[in-house]
């Protein structure tokens, strides 16, 4: 404990936790690991965790020891989670299920970020998945416990908060707002802040670390946005350069503004009808919305609606593959400049191909199976005259089309040289192609989930 | 009868398109010397004319290998020429640019397409079960089995050989011996022991088998030979196919008098009894018990220190040893013992004759006596044991014991090969989700009630874990490590040594109490 409490003044923007030389700027769990790991760490050679003079060390054995911790965070962590989730959360044969597992663990995106850049996003988005497992399963305060844990890990998922809070509260209020409900509320409550408690335990004692902690995770004074991120803002500054147009403030009440009323429709009705499925959708909704509108957006939270995606593989293949194809396309400039450019082309190549050939991607992709009916809706009351289109084989062919799109711009991108008056060309345009596909996506997920759910899905998922 | 391939046929290109995948993500990992090797022959090939391959020795890594291999490099290097010029100039030693490396990896990968093929016909030749998934088949285990081989990927494309490619000729060549078409599979095993000649340790299994089921078209009522049914005109196809073969590869070489030195090159007797790390063989055991011998007598006085050979087995690459207590072995004496080893087998072959199978399971013993007598050699060798006893394992409970045994400790030592840090986690996993499949997959195919292992070999396997443990994570934390480096390789090679001698042990009893006749024969 006397070295935790050592460790935690470290937090303050001291020398010793300089800001400029990747200072901590998570939340305390992330602190709590790194300690954990540091133990291990120093129990094998201790120069490893020098405080200044272990900067920039890489020895091949560090190396391999650090990576080695996040191989171990991930099995501890994330793919149980997928496991359990697939078991017991998807409905079909034991060979459906055992796909799905296979599928899911082999999205490209979140294993060349995390094996490849290096971070501990298996963590984080591990534990939202048992809190989705949890609340899928009936089992709120197990579900709302792993949310908030993963909530203290990385601040981003926040961008997931929103749907369980709606999901829960909507759950009480459906229980009856007096009696089992309003037990239901209580206890969530307070798994909620009794978890947070615990987890800021050491910082409580004074506001002002508090408030410091707090300064170090929420950086409003780095900016809209930071290099070439694919979403609404970055692709709107290309033609406005409302970068600089506008001030600090009015630009933060321009997104929150904006990303309020994207998340808004797919939050209410997730209150109103909380099943899993719809649960699901909001998921990604809300974080695809935060994704395209919000403040200082790294390319690397593309992860944050990734996730629920990937729980739709089994429902939705194609969309939900092409939709991990885009996003892990989307984070192209900074997997090449990390020198990931041979891991990046396989694992896309192999993503494709194994989730196409073993979930029937291509032959699932009748109107009804990629639930189409909401754009007939739509274009027969907005041009009444037009024939009715195979919407599935136009939606196939789209996709076949983007992909050789995204074949082509990854080839040109480290074959050809940029003009010189537009050195930044190339991941600009992929930056607004992903967008582009982005604001289809969230479209096509937003009718999804505000149009009726199908009959098909069994009673018993209703909880 | 052959299994239906209709089934087989989408998941054969989803594996061999995934293995080749994991192959692309192993480009950039360590590669051995013999990645210099090949540079170094590719660049002899291109620059130098004909005369001069088996003489140029500008780099310590001579042209070793029979000339249709010389042949092979030269017209790689032609493509070679497109990615990098420099890696073609013979003074350029040990040049590895980064096209150099990606080259020479997508080379390994592009002719692994012989080896894909060769597995497929091999799955077709295998017998069908009344399994209603494709993965509960034979023919699906098989595939798996070949083209994920554990031992074949991390020595093809991380420590970098061409043993896919001909790998795939001799399991071609097998396939075309179980369906009946002999003459090319002659021809077949004639050009492979013209691309590497260690080959040569199961030819006489082929010979055999040529002579006696082919050869001779029918046999007497009571399953003994019939003299008067020689074909002479099999007899003549056979002789003149592999005459020509070896006149197209050595014939120029005899045309310019350089036959000598070609076999001087192809046969060096200089290196020592073992290679570095010890090939987990007979002499392995034979060299601890003589250490373990001479330290006892040292120890109860009967021996003097002094008179001890100084020369230690255990350093260095390729010296030569001595033995101190036991008597020193000469390569005459490993090669007789080699010959007796595979004799009873091969006249097993000839009296009793089973069809093709019997003939894998022949090749199998010859290459294993090979293995566990034979001169110099590299623990890399049990892959050409290991590759056709899959053929056998997913037909028979007994081969299938054999087979787990065997290719469990088989791969095990090889994994001393890779000894860098990154690709550790690599070859652990690798060899984890390999072993794992094989027993599972065999289990589920050949033994729904009990495992196919007895306890003791349970037990013998179980104790790899802790053993690899040990090795590779805790001994070099001790201080044992500075005084004492080779400790973990002699404990891997002995360790492993005894699980292949049980298997070869194993294998001969299958053989002589008539394991090959079980399965129905197309072949006689």
């Amino acid at each position: 404990m006397g070295s935790l409490v050592q460790f935690i003044f470290r937090y303050l923007n001291t020398t010793e936790n300089d800001l400029n030389y990747w200072g901590l700027d998570y939340p305390p769990l992330t602190a709590y690991h790194s300690l954990l790991c540091a133990h291990v760490a120093k129990l094998i050679n201790p120069e490893w965790v020098e405080l200044h003079t272990s900067r920039g060390y890489e020895s091949p054995a560090h190396k391999l020891f650090m990576r080695a911790t996040v191989l171990v965070a991930d099995i501890l962590i994330y793919i149980p989670a997928v496991v359990v989730y697939c078991l017991y959360l998807v409905e079909g044969s034991t060979k459906k299920k055992v796909t799905t597992i296979f599928c899911i663990l082999l999205y490209p995106g979140l294993t060349l970020i995390d094996y490849g850049h290096f971070q501990y996003n298996g963590v984080s988005l591990g534990l939202a998945l048992w809190g989705v497992v949890g609340l899928g399963l009936g089992w709120d305060m197990l579900g709302s416990l792993a949310f908030t844990l993963a909530l203290n890990y990385k601040q981003m998922e926040l961008y997931h908060s929103l749907p369980f809070f709606c999901y829960l509260l909507g759950k009480c209020v459906k229980q009856g707002l007096s009696g089992r409900g309003l037990l239901l509320l209580v206890k969530v409550a307070v798994t909620v802040l009794v978890t947070f408690a615990l987890c800021w335990l050491p910082f409580l004692s004074d506001s002002h670390q508090v408030l410091q902690v707090v300064h170090r995770l929420f950086p409003v004074a780095r900016g809209l946005f930071e290099d070439k991120v694919a979403n609404a803002w970055c692709s709107l500054n290309i033609l406005i350069k409302i970068k600089t147009l506008m001030s600090t403030e009015t630009q933060l009440s321009l997104s929150f503004v904006l990303t309020l009323l994207a998340v808004l429709p797919s939050s209410i009705k997730l209150f109103m009808k909380p099943t899993l499925w719809q649960f699901k959708l909001a998921l990604v909704n809300s974080s695809l919305a935060f994704f395209l509108f919000s403040y200082q957006v790294h390319e690397k939270s593309i992860l944050l609606p990734a996730l629920p995606v990937c729980l739709l593989l089994s429902d939705l293949p194609l969309m939900a593959i092409w939709f991990l194809q885009v996003s892990t396309f989307s984070m192209l400039p900074l997997l090449l400049k990390d020198g990931l450019l041979l891991p990046y082309v396989v694992t896309s190549l192999a993503f494709l191909y194994f989730s196409l050939f073993l979930l029937s991607g291509l032959q699932r992709a009748t109107d009804e199976q990629l639930r189409l009916q909401p754009y007939h809706a739509l274009f027969s009351s907005i041009l009444p005259c037009l024939p009715r289109f195979n919407l599935g084989r136009i939606t196939k062919w789209k996709f076949v089309v983007s992909v050789v799109l995204m074949a082509c711009l990854s080839l040109g991108i480290v074959v050809l040289e940029p003009p010189a008056q537009l050195p930044d060309l190339f991941p600009v345009l992929v930056s607004l192609i992903s967008c582009s596909h982005f604001l289809g996506f969230l479209l096509y997920f937003n009718l999804l989930q505000l149009s009726e759910a199908p009959a098909r899905r069994s009673s018993k998922k209703s909880n | 009868m052959a299994a239906p391939m209709s089934e087989l046929s989408g998941w054969f290109p989803a594996l061999a398109i995934g293995v080749t995948f994991l192959k692309c993500l192993l480009i950039n990992t360590y590669h051995s010397t013999d990645f210099e090797v090949h540079r170094n022959w590719l660049a002899i090939t291109h620059s130098l004319p004909v005369s001069q391959w088996y003489f140029e020795d500008t780099s310590e890594w001579t042209l070793d290998y029979p000339p249709f291999f010389a042949w092979f490099e030269y017209c790689l290097s032609h493509v070679a020429k497109y990615f990098d010029k420099e890696m073609l100039v013979v003074q350029n030693l040990s040049y590895a640019s980064p096209a150099t490396i990606l080259f020479q990896r997508l080379s390994v990968m592009f002719v692994d397409l012989v080896f894909f093929y060769a597995a497929r016909e091999c799955c077709k030749t295998v017998g069908d079960n009344k399994a209603k998934e494709i993965i509960g088949k034979p023919s699906f285990a098989l595939a798996a089995l070949l083209v994920w081989n554990f031992g074949l990927l991390i020595v093809d494309h991380i420590h970098f050989q061409y043993n896919g490619f001909l790998f795939g000729i001799l399991l071609l060549s097998i396939a075309r011996h179980c369906q009946s078409r002999h003459l090319e599979g002659a021809l077949l095993f004639a050009i492979l022991l013209n691309l590497k000649h260690i080959f040569l340790y199961i030819a006489p299994a082929y010979g055999i088998f040529l002579l006696r089921s082919f050869c001779f078209t029918s046999n007497n009522s009571d399953g003994s030979i019939k003299w008067r049914s020689l074909s002479v005109v099999r007899l003549a196809a056979l002789g003149t196919i592999v005459l020509s073969v070896f006149a197209l590869s050595f014939g120029p070489f005899i045309a310019m008098g350089q036959l000598p030195q070609v076999v001087s090159r192809l046969f060096p007797f200089k290196r020592g009894l073992c290679h570095a790390y010890w090939a987990p063989n007979l002499w392995a055991l034979y060299n601890v018990a003589d250490k373990a011998l001479s330290i006892l007598g040292v120890k109860l006085k009967v021996l003097d220190v002094d008179t001890l050979p100084k020369a230690s087995m255990t350093g260095g690459l390729v010296q030569e040893f001595q033995h101190s207590v036991l008597p020193s072995v000469t390569p005459l004496a490993t090669l007789i013992c080699t010959v007796v080893s595979i004799t009873p087998a091969l006249l097993h072959l000839w009296f009793r004759p089973s069809g093709a199978r019997g003939f894998v399971r022949c090749i199998v013993i010859c290459a294993m006596g090979s293995f566990m007598f034979g001169w110099h050699v590299h623990e890399k060798a049990i892959l050409m044991a290991i590759l056709p006893l899959s053929l056998l394992a997913v037909e028979s409970k007994e081969d299938a014991r054999t087979f787990l045994l065997l290719t469990t400790t088989g791969h095990y030592s090889l994994l001393p090969l890779l000894f860098t840090a990154a690709e550790l986690p690599i070859k652990v996993l690798l060899m984890v989700l390999y072993t794992l499949f094989t027993f599972t997959s065999l289990k589920t195919l050949l033994s729904k009630e009990g495992s196919l292992l007895s306890t003791v070999e349970g037990l013998y396997l179980a104790g790899l874990v802790p053993l690899e443990v040990l090795c590779e994570w805790v001994y070099p934390l001790t201080t044992w490590q500075g005084s004492m480096p080779f400790i973990p390789l002699l404990v891997t090679s002995t360790y492993c040594a005894l699980g292949v001698t049980y298997s070869f042990i194993r294998l001969y009893l299958s053989l002589l109490r008539g394991q090959g006749v079980k399965h129905k024969d197309k072949s006689q």
